[in-house]
């Protein structure tokens, strides 16, 4: 009782200074936020004063299967819904911005709804939103498995989960209103930073909390890259984001950080943002799930230590490489470049590591939809690793840089990789969170996985002529040594390019909400009658035991 | 110290340093005797693979 009227005074104080920063709010728009933030503290009250858990008394169904699980797993089964509807919410968006370059007039002449605003919703909604809840929500899940632990300090955990959507919310109305660091992907001021920073150090110490407590002796692998990525994101995010604000009820600050000092921090965070969030974190997607949908244990656990360490090492010099040719010292530049293609060892290494999880199992890739979606993944992962180091290079970058090009090899990254490896494990939890024996329908699997994957195609291969091609017509010189073609020019060139582009986009978005329907099923308990994924005759010829060799 | 003293550290005894301690991390896998534990590494994850019943804590 104590504890609970401590936590409801709290959450009471805060929603009271939240009001009376409200009030004092210099601008509009930190006004706005601090509206939000005492209304989310006055349903925490509420909620914590009723004991009533609004979201499993009016919607039984989230509360999970009636069993008792050993594992603490109602924060997943947020976590994952929210995956979803951020994702839904940040594809449309990203949709609508892609048609906005292609028609200007679907910015509506209203200062909410630019591109320019909306890109930051966007690029966060898909990262943050989608990525993140995606991490929060896997790594509970893995780390209680793989450590046959139930989750450390259950209410943090929670505070977690909700303070992670708060950020969020906080983030995405700033957007539309023109708050902005005007960092890449660190968009959020300075006093949403300051709460992030409060959530993520919760959530470092529920995961380590829960490794220390674990019955099983060694740490499983992914659990490294988990604990990697969120140490390393709390440590870029607390660098980068070093401002002063104009006034402690302004939503305005300046960077403590100025030049070609603040581009490199910028870049350093930029860049590992990437290599630590959509990389490290999704690798320990990648090592719990590939081998548990595929039954086998993962190709060779030594090469995906050596693969931990190597990425660990390497990914944190090659920030440099986005300031080509910048007032970045040379050497600076050139290092990014070198530790940049040194990169693609360990990443090439990884993604063999879960191709060859496969080995002796290649069959299911026809039979199992889940298992074809993260092999595509993993396919994806490959190729952008690829073409990543190679446009670090500087000749290359010369061409590349500032163009589609390096659009396209961001969404063949996102789209392909983070993306698919995300369905494919969203895929794997619900129904085991759920308690169902299999999703609603693995035919609607197929169905996702291909407009997906035609829908990348279609993004990429636009964004591969249309950079290559403006870059080519940037650089062209006349006879008598003028530029042959003005920007303009370059943007007409491009509107071709642009609608296929959102082509693309428009089929990965049908992809999710086909995904949408069969989870909302598969929740709801129904199981879909359909013809199963292949007929495959007997053939008695090769029909003999396959002796399977596995790697160290 | 200032930031001369701090740049020659890191090019000199700070890399060595980084180095060593990245060669021994990725040899660690390799040693003798390893590939036991690691065999059983891999296999954590399809141990004791039920989420109900039994009560860990």
């Amino acid at each position: 009782m104590d504890k609970l009227v401590t936590r409801v005074g709290v959450l009471f104080v805060v929603a009271l200074l939240a009001f009376v920063a409200m009030v004092l709010g210099v601008d509009q728009a930190f006004s706005v936020h601090m509206g939000i933030a005492c209304v989310a503290a006055l349903i925490a009250m509420a909620v914590s004063m009723n004991k009533f858990d609004f979201l499993t008394q009016r919607f039984p169904v989230l509360s999970g299967p009636s069993v008792a699980s050993r594992y603490d797993d109602d924060p997943i089964r947020w976590g994952v819904i929210a995956t979803m509807f951020w994702g839904i919410a940040g594809f449309l968006v990203g949709l609508i911005i892609a048609l906005q370059l292609a028609f200007p007039l679907l910015n509506l002449n209203l200062e909410y709804t630019t591109f320019g605003r909306l890109r930051p919703l966007h690029t966060s909604a898909v990262i943050f939103a989608f990525g993140g809840n995606a991490l929060i929500a896997t790594s509970f899940y893995v780390v209680q498995r793989t450590c046959r632990a139930r989750l450390a300090f259950p209410g943090l955990a929670r505070f977690v989960f909700w303070g992670y959507q708060l950020f969020i919310v906080l983030a995405a109305t700033g957007y539309l209103m023109g708050v902005t660091e005007a960092k890449e992907y660190a968009e959020p001021e300075w006093y949403v930073d300051i709460w992030l920073t409060i959530v993520w150090v919760s959530y470092l110490a529920v995961f380590v909390g829960t490794l220390v407590k674990r019955k099983e002796p060694h740490i499983y692998v992914a659990n490294w890259f988990y604990l990697a990525f969120i140490i390393t994101v709390a440590m870029l995010h607390l660098v980068n984001n070093l401002s002063m604000p104009v006034s402690l009820f302004g939503s305005k600050s300046y960077s403590a950080f100025a030049g070609v000092q603040d581009a490199l921090t910028q870049w350093w965070y930029g860049h590992n943002a990437v290599g630590f969030f959509l990389t490290a974190g999704f690798l320990a997607m990648m090592y719990y799930f590939v081998p548990k949908q595929a039954e086998r244990p993962v190709y060779s656990y030594r090469l995906s230590i050596v693969h931990f360490w190597s990425l660990i090492f390497l990914y944190i010099w090659a920030g440099p490489h986005h300031l080509h040719y910048t007032a970045l010292p040379d050497w600076a530049q050139t290092l990014g470049m070198v530790f940049s293609i040194v990169l693609w060892m360990p990443s090439w290494g990884g993604m063999i590591n879960g191709l060859m999880t496969l080995n002796g199992a290649w069959d299911k890739i026809r039979t199992d939809p889940i298992i074809r979606m993260m092999v595509m993944a993993l396919a994806f992962y490959g190729m952008s690793t690829f073409e990543g180091p190679m446009l670090s290079i500087k000749a290359v970058n010369s061409l590349s840089h500032y163009t589609d090009w390096t659009i396209g090899h961001v969404h063949s990254g996102a789209l392909g990789w983070n993306g698919m490896i995300t369905f494919a494990c969203l895929y794997y939890l619900f129904p085991r969170l759920w308690g169902r024996s299999r999703m609603y329908s693995l035919r609607m699997i197929n169905w996702h996985f291909w407009l997906s994957t035609i829908g990348i195609v279609f993004y990429a291969s636009a964004m591969w002529v249309a950079g290559i091609m403006q870059g080519l017509m940037w650089r062209e010189y006349g006879a008598d040594g003028y530029l042959v073609y003005s920007f303009a020019e370059t943007v007409a060139a491009m509107f071709p390019m642009y609608v296929i582009r959102a082509f693309g986009g428009l089929l990965y978005l049908c992809g999710a909400l086909i995904m949408v329907y069969n989870v909302w099923m598969t929740v709801a308990g129904r199981l879909r009658d359909e013809k199963a994924m292949t007929e495959t005759p007997h053939n008695p010829d090769a029909d003999r035991p396959y002796v399977a060799v596995p790697a160290e | 110290m200032n930031y001369n003293d701090l740049r020659h550290f890191a090019d000199s005894w700070g890399l060595v340093a980084m180095g060593m301690i990245f060669l021994v991390l990725v040899a660690w896998p390799f040693r003798k005797g390893a590939s036991g534990r690691n065999h059983d590494a891999a296999h954590i994850i399809f141990r004791d693979d039920d989420d109900d019943q039994k009560q860990t804590d």
